[in-house]
């Protein structure tokens, strides 16, 4: 089968619509029009480094943090669980799991607006109980509690079917070596299970530091994540040379921390995921 | 016993957890008060609403035009993509699959970007604006690595031999594609059309930078009418989307583990 050829109009379509685009964001982002023409320059990828800027990327950085470590807390023990049962329940249980996720997000986040905003049924059901809560939406908490919704499930799949092929003699050879629960626990299962941890981390993480949506609806349109700048400088100020900067320095950002992830994944796993 | 019971109870939080928000928005869609919160009453006239609306439904056949047509354009560039780069050599194989990787690892919202900075910077050759076609082709382009991903697994499964078999059995080389590599790589290939429909449908940020004023796919309807504040449409467009969803998973289900215990069988 010497059909490479078959591969050409793909390879064609990617130089046009991948590897032109990011040419023309590099081109944009090192760039500026001066009355003399196109020079080169450092000066948005500078601008960058002005604290107001910064503290933008920081916290989008922050609360991807936060958004990737409560996932882990709160979706480990769920792949565990649903990895444990007994094969029919197993899938069903799954794959309730799964169906919220075949629902457009947007929506998914708009029902949250819904649920926290004043009147609504958190916010009732706080009242009731006595709880302070002058504000629910539009704050940092309601932005986490919006991306630990959407992306809880991309933390979960990944443990489950690891922890799925796991092989259960050696979780047996442990305790009959003489290990409680939380010794196999901490020895055996949590570090076997550490490939599908690390693909978890950085399915959360990757959208959740760069959604401009979910700060836009959650937050409020004060809010400002880095999404929500690459955004204003695309469709509200119009500087494409500052909003091609930040998006290009995310996506170093991200593929650098990509690759170590996956590297530290290597020497655990002995295998490339790709 | 008590770490049963607790394991259940911790189940049954998460669902709720996941699920509080779509049954208060379907809940929601029969209230005849537009103020939630507040339950006036069981109504139906956001759905006679909802279909009178005729932005809602040319934003429905936007989203349904560009998943049918990115997904099916995808999966025959993909296909086709896949086997080729099955049989390049191992350098040349590297360098097309990072290339193909780089899509899917890179953040959607640096795509929609560096898709819109191309065709608005094309536009002066091409006379194309942002709109339906842009969106169209930006679809195509993130849908096809996803093709090629699920497809090359398939490939690599495939026994090559048969294939051999095929041509000395005096079939030519095009008709032993068709014949033989097509079929036994079918399901790859369905998974891949499956998943680039599921990912058109669901896409907002590339499809909000690569269209124009006027053009607008349901995620981008779902987002502008939630800025501008809450209707009640929105919650009965909601409840339908989730009931299609819904159906379509239960039939897919159920053909599955039918077609997985024929094979059981088969193998008796």
């Amino acid at each position: 089968m010497k059909r490479t050829w078959y591969s050409y109009p793909y390879i064609v379509w990617m130089a046009i619509f991948i590897v032109v685009p990011f040419l023309l964001l590099l081109f944009y982002s090192f760039t500026v029009s001066t009355d003399e023409g196109i020079k080169f320059t450092l000066d948005h990828i500078k601008r960058l480094w002005d604290p107001i800027y910064l503290m933008v990327l920081l916290r989008s950085i922050n609360l991807a943090i936060i958004c990737t470590v409560i996932c882990l807390v709160i979706g480990y023990p769920v792949g565990l669980i649903l990895a444990s049962k007994e094969y029919s329940s197993k899938k069903v249980l799954a794959l309730l799991f799964v169906i919220p996720m075949w629902i457009n997000f947007l929506l998914r986040t708009y029902a949250w607006m819904t649920l926290l905003e004043k009147g609504g049924l958190v916010y009732t059901i706080l009242e009731f109980l006595h709880i302070p809560n002058s504000q629910l939406l539009y704050t940092d908490q309601a932005v986490v509690l919006g991306m630990v919704y959407n992306f809880l499930p991309f933390m979960v799949l990944p443990i489950y079917s690891v922890l799925t092929k796991l092989d259960k003699s050696i979780v047996e050879a442990a305790e009959d070596l003489g290990a409680n629960y939380i010794t196999v626990l901490r020895r055996v299962i949590i570090p076997l299970s550490l490939p599908g941890v690390i693909s978890g981390i950085t399915m959360v993480f990757m959208p959740a530091v760069t959604t401009f949506i979910i700060s836009r609806l959650l937050g409020g349109g004060h809010y400002i994540l880095v999404g929500n700048l690459i955004e204003q400088q695309f469709m509200v100020v119009g500087d494409w040379n500052f909003g091609s900067a930040i998006s290009f320095v995310l996506m170093v950002i991200i593929l650098i921390s990509m690759g170590v992830l996956r590297k530290y994944d290597e020497g655990h796993e002995g295998g490339a995921i790709w | 016993m008590v770490a049963r019971m607790l394991k259940r109870i911790y189940l049954y939080i998460i669902f709720v957890f996941l699920y509080a928000p779509i049954v208060v928005l379907v809940v929601y869609s029969f209230n005849e008060s537009k103020s939630r919160g507040h339950w006036g009453g069981f109504t139906l006239k956001w759905y006679l609403e909802l279909f009178k609306d005729t932005e809602i439904s040319r934003a429905l056949y936007n989203t349904l035009m560009i998943a049918v047509l990115s997904a099916i354009i995808a999966t025959v560039i993909g296909t086709a993509a896949a086997i080729g780069i099955h049989n390049m050599g191992r350098i040349k194989k590297a360098i097309v699959m990072n290339l193909t990787y780089l899509p899917v690892l890179n953040p959607d919202i640096v795509t929609g970007v560096s898709l819109m900075l191309l065709f608005v910077f094309t536009k002066a050759i091409t006379q194309m604006g942002l709109g339906f076609f842009t969106m169209l082709l930006a679809h195509i382009t993130f849908n096809i690595p996803y093709v090629i991903l699920s497809v090359l697994p398939k490939l690599k499964q495939l026994n090559k031999h048969v294939y051999e078999a095929a041509l000395d059995l005096g079939a030519t080389p095009s008709y032993a594609l068709w014949k033989v590599v097509i079929p036994e790589i079918m399901p790859g290939i369905i998974t891949g059309l499956i998943l680039a429909f599921t990912l058109s449908i669901d896409d907002f940020v590339i499809s909000f930078f690569t269209t124009g004023s006027g053009v607008s796919n349901l995620s981008i309807y779902v987002y502008s009418m939630a800025r501008r504040g809450v209707n009640p449409k929105i919650n009965a467009l909601s409840t339908i989307m989730f009931l299609t969803v819904l159906i379509l998973l239960l039939i897919v289900n159920k053909r599955m583990s039918k077609d997985s215990s024929n094979v059981k069988e088969g193998a008796k």
